[in-house]
């Protein structure tokens, strides 16, 4: 065969190219279950809950993130439902009072500020402009790290410096210092 | 929110040279206690109390504090003009020079060129001792090791007041909101914080003041960073004529 090598050669660099492409995102990220099988579309829907009923804003402009067992208990000191689910969750947590350790999927590197107080509350901005459809999702999927930054995988969804930055410039809110959203 | 322009007074005639502001400074910012080795120059401090003296002996020996700092130079800062990173800015909002340690590539331009050596490089990566990292701010980041440093006003607490004034439900923050560590740390009063841009500010009004100045100004960096005294010897040492050497501690 008059080409052998070039073929050889060419089929290695396809087969390298083919498992760096669809095999590296699986190799970085390691992937792990939430620790409660926990339904948004139960509380939003059925329940008739609005995101800032949980995922509230302090009285002094901070973020309170994923609620504590707290306010989960507020509601389900009893069996509100006759699910095996929310049964787990009451014997594993409430009744023993043991916060859930949540993976916080948006969660940012630790350079980053993100003021939820000024975008939700003072430019009126919807939770689903970048968590998407969270608020209606019937179950957790698993959260992925990146196994060298140690990153949330859902940053790259809609939550990179580019995304912001995107979004600022098209509201006419350009013209910032690094430091303000960074720290 | 726009058109700020922080600054700072101190008046070094109130200093003691206790230091409360630098380890207010130091804890505030996440500055990692030096390590073993670390030498006068490699050391971190965005805010030191240096030792002045008149240069003479016997009775006519007269000796001050000067808290230094960096001197937040106006547009022309010369740290933003050496760096090839792109990684010193001034706000265009609030006038503060601002380090990005994520785009510092560590040459160290910037801290040959400042005057007022009011920069400091990560010689080690940040290391704290076991316990003390829950005392961390959460505003603050630390940095890297092999990235420049300095002071920034405090920045996490503009970061806190502008929070603070969503929460209120206001668009502008509220002065009391935005101090900065060292302000609110020294027992004398002799530091003050505030908005060069508005006249009613304290320290607008300092800066006004006779017998107030500002470190080099002949080199036009046009620090916002004022002092005072009232005696000419220390006035005098802030303008470093020619000719005479700087008694630094």
């Amino acid at each position: 065969m008059k080409h052998r090598s070039t073929y050889v050669f060419l089929s290695g660099v396809l087969i390298a190219l083919g498992a760096g492409w669809a095999g590296f995102p699986y190799a970085i990220y390691e992937s792990r279950p939430q620790p409660v099988d926990f339904s948004h579309k139960v509380h939003t829907g059925a329940g008739g809950m609005k995101c800032d009923d949980c995922h509230q804003l302090r009285p002094d402009g901070t973020f309170a993130g994923i609620p504590r067992l707290e306010k989960c208990a507020g509601c389900h000191a009893a069996a509100m439902g006759s699910t095996a689910e929310e049964k787990q969750f009451i014997d594993g947590y409430v009744t023993p009072k043991r916060e859930v350790a949540w993976s916080v999927y948006a969660r940012q590197p630790g350079n980053v500020y993100f003021p939820h107080g000024a975008h939700v509350k003072q430019a009126g901005l919807s939770c689903e402009r970048c968590h998407g459809k969270h608020g209606q999702t019937e179950t957790l999927r698993p959260y992925q790290e990146d196994r060298i930054s140690g990153y949330s995988r859902d940053i790259w969804r809609g939550l990179t410096m580019g995304d912001c930055v995107a979004c600022h410039e098209q509201h006419g809110i350009g013209q910032q210092g690094c430091l303000d959203c960074h720290k | 929110m726009t058109g700020k322009r922080y600054g700072m007074s101190i008046d070094i005639d109130r200093c003691t040279g206790c230091g409360a502001c630098m380890v207010a400074c130091a804890v505030e910012n996440n500055v990692p206690p030096a390590p073993e080795g670390a030498t006068d120059r490699k050391g971190i401090t965005w805010m030191r109390v240096f030792p002045v003296d008149n240069g003479r002996d016997g009775p006519d020996r007269k000796s001050v504090f000067v808290p230094m700092l960096c001197q937040q130079c106006g547009q022309d800062a010369p740290c933003v003009s050496v760096c090839p990173q792109q990684a010193v800015q001034v706000d265009p909002a609030t006038g503060i020079v601002g380090q990005m340690p994520e785009r510092c590539l560590g040459c160290r331009y910037c801290m040959a060129a400042c005057p007022y050596h009011a920069r400091y490089f990560n010689w080690w990566d940040p290391a704290w001792p076991a316990g003390m990292e829950k005392t961390l701010n959460p505003n603050v980041a630390p940095r890297m090791r092999g990235v420049v440093e300095k002071c920034n006003f405090c920045h996490g607490r503009w970061h806190a007041a502008k929070e603070r004034a969503v929460g209120r439900g206001a668009r502008e923050i509220d002065p009391a909101d935005y101090v900065p560590a060292c302000v609110e740390a020294c027992p004398t009063a002799a530091i003050r914080f505030g908005d060069l841009n508005d006249p009613r500010s304290p320290v607008a009004q300092a800066a006004q003041q006779s017998g107030s100045f500002r470190l080099l100004e002949k080199l036009g960096t046009e620090p916002k960073i004022y002092y005072h005294s009232a005696r000419e010897w220390v006035r005098e040492i802030g303008r470093a004529p020619a000719g005479k050497e700087q008694v630094h501690g």
